[in-house]
């Protein structure tokens, strides 16, 4: 049982830090130069952007939360279960990005998703 | 539709990056873990002391360095391509893994991972024919 709190708290917290980053970045809008200058210009709003901030605080739950659960879980349950993430992140990049995610992506998620479940149950 | 032609070629070069510095940094990451051996008792200074010496390897700071790199890249291309493109497409590094394996250290990879790694090929390559930014904004 705690098995799949740990690892829905891995995967609600990744893909939620995944969704804060994002939309902190689409904030800041298109990185078109990358010259040092311009970057390191992207840096300083990187760092004042409270989205990003929330992104790496859920991004570090979702890493010490994964590292927990490995203390017990078995990997090659745990790794494959992890492919749920893509269908995770697809709901979040429709419902809180606003992202218009087409049939043939959806498609695409989910042939990925059963990829990735299929490689790292062979491990 | 502006975004059907919203591809910067950066996009490439930067999608191919972020899960090669990532997976690059994993192992990094797990060859320097490796060699500290494993923690046999917790208490305050045995982690203090571990903790330094994780520090001084050299595998470590590659690692960590490699895995800014891919938080690098990965910021850049969200900066204006969707989540949901970004996710399934920086995929292909669970098809790298054994192909390299195969490739530079001969090892056999059951058939099943073969299968795995065709259904993420065919994935990514469906998804990398939508447009990659659809909120208007990238």
């Amino acid at each position: 049982m705690r098995t799949f709190l740990f690892l829905a708290i891995v995967v609600l917290s990744g893909t939620g830090g995944d969704i804060a980053v994002t939309h902190a970045m689409k904030q800041i809008g298109e990185v078109r130069s990358f010259v040092p200058r311009a970057l390191l210009g992207v840096l300083r709003r990187v760092s004042q952007s409270g989205w990003m901030w929330l992104g790496i605080a859920l991004m570090a739950l979702a890493f010490f939360s994964w590292l927990t659960l490995l203390s017990w879980a078995e990997v090659s349950f745990a790794v494959p279960a992890t492919a749920v993430n893509f269908i995770v992140g697809a709901l979040g990049a429709k419902f809180l990005l606003k992202e218009r995610v087409s049939k043939a992506r959806w498609a695409g998620m989910l042939l990925v998703s059963a990829g990735v479940a299929l490689v790292c149950v062979a491990h | 539709m502006k975004s059907s032609r919203n591809l910067p070629p950066k996009t490439f070069p930067l999608l191919f990056l972020v899960p090669v510095f990532s997976s690059l940094g994993n192992v990094l990451l797990g060859k320097g873990m490796r060699g500290m051996g494993e923690i046999q008792y917790l208490s305050f200074s045995t982690l203090a002391v571990y903790f330094l010496k994780t520090l001084s390897s050299v595998w470590i700071w590659l690692g960590i360095s490699s895995l800014l790199l891919f938080f690098v890249s990965y910021l850049l291309v969200l900066s204006w391509a969707d989540y949901s493109y970004v996710l399934p497409v920086t995929a292909t590094g669970y098809v790298l893994a054994p192909l390299l394996a195969h490739l530079l250290l001969g090892e056999v990879v059951p058939g099943t991972r073969w299968v795995g790694a065709a259904f993420i090929f065919l994935g990514v390559a469906l998804v990398g024919r939508t447009p990659p930014s659809t909120t208007g904004r990238g």
